[in-house]
């Protein structure tokens, strides 16, 4: 995972999508490239297909709350290629006042959970998602607790499952 | 004949296993739509043992995680202690030295035997077979009396430190583990001799359970349920950490992903973790365990009682915290079930800004469908035993 390696990835990425791309970084070997949410799907689908990158393992999907930071979330994707064996943090931008991003399910099935997860933690909306819906926490808790705006000691009446 | 059939009313039965169910070992719940034995539709519903982690880490210090990591898979938590320190050590851009790198390979590797002995321990009990299950219980046994002799506590250990360790070896520790894996290695003979030939083992779950490697990878399958379906992908090798690089062990593959490859491959990765620590403890060299930095690990009592600069770093490290520069790392270890991978986001504070861990067994967990649709019922038993899906941190 040298450094040659690691900015194939960012400059294949950079070239194909030059309009989608608004920044790369290499912060302690960890390759980074910050996106619109808008074309999510295609880069994803071009990391995991193009024969250069190969990135067939979606290893963790998650949300960053940047509270008073606009756009405040970041859809953060560590992705890995076997092939390759090298690593990359995709990270894209979802303004506050539009939650929504194209669901990656397609791309890797892998997704399905850690979508859920997130909308579940966070309240990001993952339009595509074939079954969206809270997974940690019951259907009925209101609001989402990862958000930092959420009171750390704030209690809710545990309601049974619905079954 | 005919005519009879056309009349004949039937429709899906759905039963409902779990929460708490004696064959699901952790909190789950399978909603399971039936007809006759044969599985229509399974929903998976987890989350029972959800406490907030992430939420409490980003209110805590970043040295007050390693106890909250201890219970994320709590089978093996020195693996967990291990990856998050690792991961602030990213974050800081510091090294450890050489003998700790050792110590921690030795926890891990402990860690790994305490986890696969459990999961086939498990396995075994639930499909029939309690004698195998206490020959490996009682291996576990002697392997946590290792580990508690080595750090005090036998499941919450909270042994390893951002820049260190809690301690050295304690006294006559190598004596110990020749004695233990003298007797784990009988235990497992014994084990070996009971299940992997024993037809009725095998009925339950040979070709159960099977994925095909390009779906396992779709999946995010990780660990040895991947490496099951003979895709040799291991982090202490791919992307060595520590000092696996000097390790020589081997990688287990199975062929068809099913149950039973997936018992065989943990089976052979028990003496492959006995393999290293041996390794382990004869390479390792003397010298410190931690880092000379007492800004990120505190100096010892002694020195912080005596001198001033010691005690105001000491006072500043435990009420503020350590501060790792703004940034981020993605730190991934081998842990019990695969992939562990710890997400961290800085902003210069004491505090994690962000804490996430990437859960091996979530993704296994969460291709339980998958792997059990169109076959019987009890299939969900031993298909769910070797996913290993550990609610601590399954639903974190």
């Amino acid at each position: 995972m040298g450094l040659m390696d690691a900015s194939v990835t960012l400059k294949k990425l950079t070239e194909k999508f030059p309009d989608a791309v608004v920044g790369t970084h290499n912060y302690r070997g960890d390759d980074t490239a910050i996106v619109k949410k808008e074309k999510i799907r295609d880069i994803c689908l071009f990391l995991r297909d193009d024969p250069d990158l190969l990135y067939n393992f979606m290893m963790d999907l998650t949300v960053v709350d940047y509270l008073g930071r606009d756009p405040r979330f970041e859809v953060v994707y560590h992705l890995y290629s076997l092939p390759h064996n090298r690593r990359v943090r995709i990270k894209a931008l979802v303004p506050e006042s539009d939650l929504t991003i194209d669901s990656v399910v397609s791309v890797w099935v892998a997704a399905d959970w850690f979508e859920r997860e997130a909308y579940d933690m966070y309240g990001v909306v993952f339009t595509g998602h074939p079954n969206l819906r809270r997974i940690l926490l019951y259907e009925g808790f209101e609001g989402h607790p990862l958000r930092k705006d959420y009171p750390l000691k704030k209690r809710q009446p545990l309601i049974g499952p619905v079954n | 004949m005919s005519e009879i059939s056309k009349d004949l009313h039937t429709e899906y039965m759905v039963i409902n296993m779990g929460p708490s169910h004696p064959v699901t070992h952790g909190t789950v719940k399978f909603l399971a739509t039936l007809e006759g034995e044969t599985i229509v539709d399974l929903d998976v519903e987890i989350g029972y043992l959800h406490r907030g982690f992430e939420k409490m880490c980003e209110n805590s210090t970043w040295q007050q995680v390693i106890p909250y990591t201890d219970r994320l898979n709590y089978v093996s938590p020195l693996i967990n202690n291990t990856g998050y320190a690792l991961a602030v050590e990213k974050l800081l851009g510091i090294d450890v030295p050489e003998r700790c790198k050792y110590l921690r390979v030795i926890a891990c590797e402990l860690s790994r035997l305490s986890d696969h002995l459990t999961n086939v321990a498990a396995a075994g009990l639930e499909l029939g077979a309690f004698t195998a299950f206490l020959y490996f219980v009682e291996a576990r046994e002697l392997v946590w009396d290792l580990i508690e002799s080595l750090c005090g506590a036998r499941v919450t250990v909270n042994y390893v430190r951002i820049g260190g360790l809690k301690n050295d070896l304690p006294e006559r520790f190598e004596e110990k583990v020749r004695y233990v894996f003298k007797e784990v290695r009988r235990l497992w003979v014994d084990v070996d001799k009971l299940l992997t030939k024993n037809r009725i083992f095998i009925d339950r779950v040979r070709g159960v359970g099977a994925i095909s490697a390009e779906e396992a990878i779709a999946y995010g399958f990780t660990g040895p349920c991947l490496r099951a379906c003979g895709v040799p992908y291991d982090v202490r090798k791919a992307q060595p950490y520590l000092v696996y690089d000097r390790m020589d062990f081997e990688v287990p593959i199975g062929e068809t992903g099913d149950n039973y490859d997936k018992y065989l491959v943990r089976m052979e990765e028990i003496q492959q973790s006995m393999r290293i620590v041996e390794q382990a403890l004869a390479q390792m060299p003397d010298g410190p365990i931690n880092v000379r930095l007492p800004q990120v690990r505190m100096e010892p009592k002694e020195k912080i009682y005596s001198r001033i600069d010691s005690l105001i770093y000491h006072f500043k490290t435990v009420i503020e915290g350590i501060k790792p520069p703004p940034g981020e790392v993605y730190q991934a270890v081998e842990g019990g079930n695969g992939e562990l991978g710890f997400y961290l986001v800085s902003d210069g504070s004491g505090k994690p800004y962000k804490c996430r861990v990437r859960p091996p067994c979530f993704a296994l967990t969460a291709a339980m469908p998958r792997l059990v649709k169109g076959r019987l019922l009890a299939d969900i038993v031993p298909t769910f035993d070797m996913i290993n899906m550990i609610g601590g941190e399954c639903d974190r």
